[in-house]
């Protein structure tokens, strides 16, 4: 699977990876980002 | 998952088809498991919108060598580095398997 060109969700959580840090990583690999989220179960 | 980001998803889903991919940072592997069942196979729970609709979006975890091989490693070390550490790696990605075979 390559995700350069890819149109990726970043799907994080709290108490995991968060979305964003999910996000700028993907960036750095080509993937454009559509959504970012971060899930909290408490 | 939330009702709404189960909503969001579908629209994106819909909007964009088969470029689409999930990259997760569920910290377990029962988090991990139900959300990627969520958006591969529909929502488990049958409560939100993707009740019985299996999107087959593709979908991986950041700690998986297959997408943190694509990505900058200074970037992955300051945003991931940390929580690689405490995560159970091996159990999370048997989660995510697990939903991939089942399709």
């Amino acid at each position: 699977m390559e995700l350069k060109g890819k149109k990726v969700i970043a799907l994080g959580e709290r108490d995991g990876i968060p979305g964003t840090s999910i996000a700028d990583c993907l960036k750095t690999a080509g993937a454009e980002v559509v959504l970012t989220l971060t899930q909290c179960y408490v | 998952m939330d009702l709404e980001d189960q909503s969001l998803i579908q629209r994106i889903a819909e909007e964009h088809g088969s470029d689409v991919v999930v990259v997760l940072g569920q910290p377990d592997a029962d988090s991990a498991e139900i959300t990627a069942e969520t958006v591969h196979n529909g929502d488990p729970t049958w409560a939100g919108p993707l009740a019985g609709v299996p999107l087959r979006l593709p979908v991986y975890h950041i700690l998986e060598d297959e997408v943190k091989g694509q990505i900058d490693p200074a970037t992955y070390e300051a945003e991931v580095g940390l929580m690689v550490l405490t995560l159970d790696r091996e159990r999370i990605l048997e989660g995510l398997n697990r939903v991939r075979n089942s399709a």
